[in-house]
């Protein structure tokens, strides 16, 4: 019979799970119903009876590693964290999220208990034995694997599963000690990008796209960068949306061609970039395989604005394209979203 | 004062991200139609580690750089004619298998074997280079499993920016979740550095790097071990293309103001 172990972490107060976290609650409790397995809990925050309140309803088995040790994403103390709570739950089965505290460290972990890991999971399946599914190649083939070596580590990509939301309470957690290493790393906080306002919003509903045709030359024959980043901006700015790029808007800054200040690489979607999730997406002056396909993988409703109205990238994988010109259409939009927020 | 390190750079090559790719089921798994046949390039978030790790060389006199590289012979020695023109470094091919489909755990422990062999390697000066994840299996552990079968205790996954200190302390930004970089001082070598897209431009074509480079890449070729790579019970069940098709409604009479507005009526409570 497969033991299950679900890894969990706080978020940054050091007392809350992150919602990544609690997805994976989900995943281990529906993976320990389907094959009647033993599930058991682990988790790693300053607070760790604090943290532990929200799954006081789950009822099974809660183990912690607490304390300002685990305060911060380190990989010598949280692999070290994250050991001590495999070996305590003695699992077959680890579940955790794919979070960037935690693929920092899983694999390593798994090394270490002589396990094996599989990552960016989606789904998990299967009847008679447990299969995962993820994809390959950057999200162009999507492949359904199983794996018969245990301890089976399998790492869940965000938003795949629905956030464990129980009533809390007073949870009974048992701390589990830690011997940690010599540390020679210290964290010392997080930075935003310096190019001003966030503009990454992985918790929004729409993802804007913006594509190389907002440097372009215009119908008056000049490029109009400056009109261009106020509109992505005020569009952000009212509606909320999270901003995506395509990666040759991001390449021009090293090539010397206008740029709209406020992008990084961060914000690059496709290929070499991110691949979010979104209920819906909208994007902008793109032409390419990146915006529309490899980066829109997961976004569930899409709709582009184009010039071209015989772009190959849009047909097929869009909802909806307008054939338009983007800087009238968002200046209008922008005011609309404006007049409706008055 | 410059430090003196010892980088070694993990790059797997990759499909030409412009290919069209179709899976297709073997004796061995599954795989890629035409595979060998593709046009390959450096991995992209590898090839960002190596072209950091040249300049963090070049800034360091004395310093030496490896590339690492798993692959059919004859695959690496295409996609070296150009990357031999980006940097100089000292090759270190595997011949084995191509694709994303083979285990992690078995790249990981061919490639650490390999590192740890380097003739005149100083594991206390060395700083492992990667890309954080592959544009082939794209899983993010293959690196960390190397450093983790090294001993090596400091680690860094998505990293956009290092600065190295006089003190031989490294600065590290890596990436985490919305939109941000975690700062960390690592007191120094080693470390595990696996790169998101860093803060440098592709080099330009060096021929002249190119012709040292490739005196030394031609006969290491020659020479490269073969890897077999074990599944450790790791089985697929499919691998498929996903269902991309969708029926697009083109909207080409409409004005501005008249697409703005079913927009807005669209993006809806957002």
């Amino acid at each position: 019979m497969e033991t299950i172990l679900v890894l969990t972490h706080a978020d940054e107060s050091g007392s809350a799970l992150t919602k990544a976290s609690l997805e994976a609650v989900t995943a281990g409790q529906e993976l320990a119903a389907r094959l009647s397995a033993s599930l058991t809990i682990g988790i790693v925050a300053v607070d760790g009876p604090s943290a532990a309140a929200c799954l006081a309803s789950v009822g099974v088995r809660l183990l912690a590693v607490s304390g300002e040790a685990v305060a911060q994403a380190r990989y010598a103390s949280d692999a070290a964290a994250c050991e001590a709570l495999c070996r305590a739950a003695n699992a077959s089965i680890v579940v955790a999220p794919g979070s960037s505290r935690f693929t920092r460290v899983a694999a390593s972990v798994a090394h270490r208990l002589g396990g094996f890991i599989d990552t960016h999971i989606t789904a998990l399946g299967g009847t008679d034995a447990v299969e995962a599914t993820r994809w390959f190649y950057r999200q162009r083939v999507e492949a359904v694997l199983s794996r018969n070596a245990r301890p089976w580590f399998l790492l869940l990509d965000a938003g795949t599963h629905t956030a464990f939301a129980g009533e809390p309470g007073a949870a009974q957690v048992e701390e589990v000690a830690v011997q940690l290493p010599e540390m020679r790393t210290t964290v010392s906080g997080l930075r935003a990008p310096a190019q001003g306002a966030q503009t990454i919003r992985p918790d929004a509903r729409l993802l804007f796209v913006a594509g190389a045709g907002w440097t372009k030359k215009q119908p008056d024959g000049q490029v109009h960068v400056g009109e261009a980043g106020e509109l992505i901006l005020g569009f952000l700015g009212a509606s909320g949306a999270s901003l995506g790029s395509s990666k040759s808007l991001v390449d021009q800054g090293g090539e010397g061609e206008p740029v709209l200040p406020f992008l990084t690489h961060m914000n690059q979607i496709g290929q070499t970039g991110s691949t979010p999730r979104h209920a819906k997406g909208l994007s902008t002056c793109c032409h390419g395989e990146e915006p529309h396909v490899v980066g829109w993988r997961f976004i569930t409703d899409r709709r582009a604005i184009s010039l071209d109205p015989n772009c190959g990238w849009t047909r097929g994988k869009a909802d909806v394209v307008y054939i338009a010109d983007a800087f009238p259409v968002m200046a209008k939009v922008n005011a609309l979203l404006e007049a409706k927020k008055a | 004062m410059a430090n003196l390190l010892h980088i070694v750079v993990c790059a797997g090559i990759v499909p030409d991200p412009l290919q069209t790719l179709e899976p297709v089921t073997g004796p061995t798994g599954p795989g890629l139609k035409n595979e060998m046949v593709l046009p390959a390039v450096l991995d992209p978030w590898a090839a960002s580690a190596l072209y950091e790790a040249a300049n963090l060389a070049a800034k360091n006199p004395g310093s030496k750089l490896w590339l690492v590289s798993l692959g059919p012979k004859a695959k690496l020695q295409q996609v070296m004619m150009t990357v031999a023109q980006k940097a100089g470094f000292e090759l270190v091919p595997i011949d084995g298998p191509i694709g994303g489909f083979p285990d992690a755990h078995s790249t990981a422990a061919v490639l650490a074997e390999t590192i740890a062999a380097l003739p005149g390697l100083d594991r206390a000066k060395l700083l492992l280079f990667g890309g954080w994840e592959s544009a082939t299996r794209g899983a993010g552990v293959t690196l960390q499993l190397i450093g983790e079968r090294l001993g090596i205790t400091d680690q860094f996954q998505g990293v956009d920016q290092i600065e190295l200190r006089e003190d031989g302390s490294l600065e590290v930004l890596e990436r985490v979740e919305g939109g941000k970089h975690q700062v960390s001082v690592c007191a120094g070598t080693p470390a595990v550095l696996g790169w998101a897209t860093g803060n440098l431009a592709e080099p330009r074509n060096n021929p002249q790097i190119g012709m040292a480079n490739m005196r030394t890449i031609m006969p290491a070729l020659q020479k490269a071990k073969v890897a077999k790579l074990d599944a450790n019970g790791l089985r697929y069940v499919s691998a498929s293309l996903p269902k991309q098709q969708r029926t697009t409604r083109v909207v080409k009479d409409l004005t501005p103001d008249e697409i703005a507005v079913e927009l807005v009526e669209w993006i809806g409570a957002e």
